[in-house]
This record gives structure tokens, sequence and C-alpha cells, in this order.
């Protein structure tokens, strides 16, 4: 549904994005991650017709962004950075305007707005002027904005910024329901995020694609080694010792409360360790599998294999 | 057309739901009704005076004593007034990062300059409609000729015209209003007294300079007389306005 093929873009001298190529299923959710100045904006905007690109391919909804960048606007669904609101506008006239633009046929304005205020939950807001309602409703709509044509595409860029915790679960959840009638790309630089919300990530940096795939192949394609963390009532150098001198332990260290435990990734010694914890009364208390986070993952592909 | 008539409507509740159309077709009133006043009053003191003497009774005429007058004044206060009125089409939009929205809506360029430039006109138009009712009078109480009338006023608005397109083209070049008014303004006064140097001028650049003036299309204007290389020049220039600023959104996005 989303598919660019070695997109670049050039502001002079300044390369924002390279050689970029990544696809996107329909219906999916993909979180377009990377630090600051990474090219993210770039690439959401290069794809929604509002920059072009210096070179390279990108297709959406089967459009060419360039070639027929008309049908492709008429897909997507945009919510930019800095939310594009009209402070001196109602939310209903401002939805009405962005229905207008976005050619939703006039017998089936009224009904879209009434659709996205409902699924946004704006109702209480509908009648106030823009400029007069929080942070967390205007975040909502401009999300609103991006759903009213209901578009096959919908591109998120930072949707949960400046929101309060509450509210960001509700964008959260909002965003997980467009899952499988829409297509949607989000950037965020919140990682807890993509692994709640989304099927599948792209990581670049610098303008340059460092790793894209679905978050479980790309979590264990990246992990060298397994391991677990253990907490214990005796978390001595002693203990350490111990699980050091087990067989095919490569790797014992404490980390804070608890003890880290690695070892080559086609083992398993978690047998051994409970073992051995409860041979020396060690006072085993929770033992959990080293998974590679998201939070891993991205330091290790961003700033090129932190053994963390 | 439909595309264009939705951002008519949005600009218009831009102008109408802030303060700046108001303040700006209620200073444009005061100042015309105060040059029309006073030019009615000095008329009134000045005619029986000159119908004393048979030779100036011949020259008396309300559309050359008040009316060209008040034109001329009118179309200083438009300079500085439009101004204000255009400085914010493209610049607030691209301040509050709406621009954004627009351009990634399925609206062409030329939809959405067309668009906002319409709005600004129809601002101009209900600024000059409403200045022209205190001076109908003049036709209950005398006998003005009526051509010379809405000559001068199609003059204000086809300047005023002018005056907008160079004003959204300075305005899509900047992200700040003020600095979008003080060019356009710079740029028409500039216009205006391009005559000036004309008289230094040699050959065909004499010609060239008047032909670029606004105030020498404007002259005849006032004075009731209707040439098309007035019409042809005002609607060019305000043409030529649009054209740039189409061209400067198409690089910027492009470059």
């Amino acid at each position: 549904m989303i598919e660019t093929q070695h997109l670049q873009k050039k502001y002079g001298d300044l390369i924002a994005v390279k050689d970029l190529s990544f696809k996107v299923e329909t219906g999916e959710i993909w979180g377009l991650l990377g630090p600051n100045a990474a090219g993210k904006t770039t690439t959401m905007r290069i794809l929604t017709g509002y920059l072009p690109a210096s070179s390279g391919k990108a297709s959406v909804a089967g459009y060419d962004v360039f070639e027929q960048a008309e049908e492709v606007k008429k897909e997507i669904g945009y919510l930019p950075e800095n939310v594009p609101l009209y402070p001196e506008m109602t939310v209903e006239a401002y939805l009405g305007f962005v229905a207008e633009i976005k050619k939703v046929p006039k017998n089936r304005k009224k009904a879209a707005i009434d659709r996205v205020v409902e699924t946004t939950g704006l109702s209480a807001v509908r009648k106030r002027l823009v400029k007069n309602i929080s942070r967390g409703y205007r975040q909502r709509l401009g999300i609103a904005q991006a759903l009213i044509h209901n578009p096959k595409v919908i591109i998120l860029d930072e949707p949960t910024i400046g929101l309060d915790p509450a509210q960001i679960v509700e964008i959260r959840e909002l965003i997980k329901s467009l899952r499988g009638e829409h297509t949607v790309l989000l950037s965020t630089h919140i990682l807890a995020e993509v692994t709640q919300v989304c099927d599948g990530v792209v990581i670049i940096n610098e303008g340059k694609l460092m790793a894209a795939g679905r978050l479980a192949e790309l979590t264990s394609a990246y992990r060298e080694k397994d391991g677990v963390y253990l907490r214990l009532k005796k978390a001595d150098d002693e203990a350490l010792n111990l699980f050091r001198q087990l067989p095919g332990v490569e790797n014992a260290v404490r980390e804070g409360e608890e003890i880290r435990l690695e070892w080559d990734r086609n083992l398993d010694r978690r047998d051994e360790v409970i073992k051995c914890c409860l041979e020396h009364q060690l006072g085993l208390i929770e033992m959990r599998s080293l998974a590679l986070t998201i939070e891993e993952l991205y330091l290790r592909i961003v700033s090129g294999g932190i053994e963390q | 057309m439909k595309a264009v008539w939705s951002i008519i409507k949005k600009e218009l509740l831009s102008y109408f739901t802030s303060p700046i159309a108001y303040i700006i077709i209620f200073t444009f009133l005061l100042l015309s009704g105060f040059f029309f006043y006073s030019l009615v009053s000095w008329f009134n003191s000045i005619a029986p005076q000159l119908a004393q003497n048979p030779y100036y009774y011949q020259q008396i005429n309300i559309n050359q004593m008040v009316f060209s007058p008040l034109f001329n004044n009118l179309s200083i206060v438009l300079m500085l007034m439009l101004p204000l009125l255009s400085m914010r089409l493209f610049s607030e939009e691209k301040k509050m990062g709406t621009e954004e929205l627009l351009f990634t809506s399925p609206l062409s360029i030329t939809q959405i300059i067309v668009g906002k430039y319409l709005a600004s006109l129809i601002v101009l138009f209900i600024m000059l409609f409403l200045s022209a009712i205190p001076t109908l009078f003049t036709f209950i109480y005398g006998n003005p000729e009526t051509v010379p009338f809405l000559l001068g006023y199609l003059g204000l608005f086809l300047m005023g015209a002018a005056f907008l397109g160079l004003g959204i083209f300075w305005s899509s070049i900047t992200e700040n209003q003020i600095v979008s008014a003080v060019l356009t303004f710079g740029t028409l006064l500039l216009f205006w007294v391009l005559s000036w140097v004309s008289y230094s001028a040699r050959g065909i650049w004499q010609g060239v300079l008047n032909y670029l003036s606004f105030f020498e299309h404007f002259d005849s204007l006032t004075r009731g007389i209707f040439d098309t290389t007035d019409l042809v020049y005002y609607l060019s220039f305000a043409f030529f306005g649009l054209f740039l600023t189409h061209s400067v959104i198409q690089s910027r996005r492009w470059r």
C-alpha cells in the first residue's frame, strides 16, 4: 500500500533522505523510527506529496506520488507534526472545510463529520472554537481531519507528542482501531508505542534505512545472545561466580538489583540456572527471559551496536 | 470551482472573525468620509463665488472638483490599507503550519491562489461599496455625471486588484506578515512614483517608466476617461502578481 524505492531528498548539500526503500502492506500499522533529524518528517512529506523527492520512486495506494499526485492526495489522510488548525474556526466548521478541500461529496459531508467526531471523541467540543480547546482535543482534531475523507492510507507524524499519559493511551487505542480498514504509517519517539501499536517498523538514521520489518522478525534477527534476568535474595559476588562456572553461560553481570546471564542463542540454560539457585539456596525471587526489547533493538541499530 | 469556493469561504471567515477586516474597512470609511466631507464643503464654499464670474461659471464641475480629488485621495489610502489585507494570505498559513494541510489536499496551487485572491477582492469590493454610499447624496442634491463617477470607482477597484495581486506575491515569500506588508507597500510606492524619474529618462525609457507607473494610469480614470491601456495595465499587473505567487510556491516545493 505504501512503497518507496531508492528515495532521495536533498536540501542543497544536505541529504535528508538517502536511498530509502521500504514497503508497508495493506491494513497494517507501521512505525517510522529514528532520532531527531533522521528524515522521518521529510519522508512523510514526500509520501503525502507536500515535498517532491530529488530522486527515487514512491507509491501510495497504487498511485505514483509524483506522477499521480492528485489521486494520491485523495487517498491519504495526513497529520503533520504541527497540527494544521485554524484557531478562529469551530471544530465543526474546521472539519467541514477539510471535508470540502478533500473533495468529500456535499451530501456525505455531514455524515463524515459525525463519523470522525464520534471516533475521535470530539462531541463535547464540537461547537467550540479551535483556539479554546485543549491540547489533547487539538491533537484529536488533527487525527479527525486526517480521517474525514475515509482515506486508505493514514500518515501520522508524532501523533501522541505533548499529550498526557491518559490521552496517549486514548490516541493509541484510536490508532489501533484503524488497523485493517486503513493502512497507517506513524512516526514516533516513544518506543513503547511501537510495541503496543505497530505491526512493523522502519528504522532510519541520518536519512538512511537501518532496518525494516515486522517486530518479531527484527527482534529475533538482531538478537545474538539468549539469556535471563534473575532476582535473588542473595545476589553477591559469590553467586555471580557460581553462575559464571555453569557450562555455556558466557556472561554474568549485575545490573542494579538484577543479575543478567547470557548464553549462545542456540542453547537453553534455564534449567541449569534454576538448579544452581536451589542447590546453593540463593533465594530465587524472579527469573525472566532476556528478550530483546524494542529499546535495545533501536539503540543497537541507531548507534551502531551498543551491547546492552 | 467548488474547491475555489471553499477556499473563498474559509478566507472570508478568517477576515471577518478576526478584527483585521473590520479595522481596515472602518479606517477606510473614516478616511473616505472625511475626504468626501471636506471636498464637498470646500466645493460648497467656493461654488457661489465662482458662479459670480461668467468665465469660471463654465468651469464648475462637481466631478472634477469633488470626485476626481476624492478618488486620488482614496487611491493613496488603498495603497496604505491593502498591504494589510493581503499580508496574511499565505504568510499566516505558513506560520501556522496550515499550508501543509492545503498543499497535501487534492486542490491545485492555482485553485488555492485564486480562492485566496478572490476573497481579498471581495473585501475590497465591500470597502469600496460602503464608501460609495455617502457620495450618492451628491446625486440627490446635485447633478454629477454618472459615467465618470462609476469609472472612478472601477479604476479604484482595478487598482486595488493590482495592489492585492502584488500583496499576495509578497505574502507567499515570507511567513512574517509585517515583512509581507512592508514589502508590498514599498513596492507599491515605488511603482507609484516611477513616473517622477521619467522626466530625466531618455527615449523609450521615458515611455516605459510612464507606462509602469500607477499614477499615470489612474489619473485618466479619475477624470472619467476610459482607456483600455489602463484596464490592460491593471489586469496584467494583478495577473503577473498571481503568476509570480504560483511560481514561488511551486519552486519552493520543488527545490
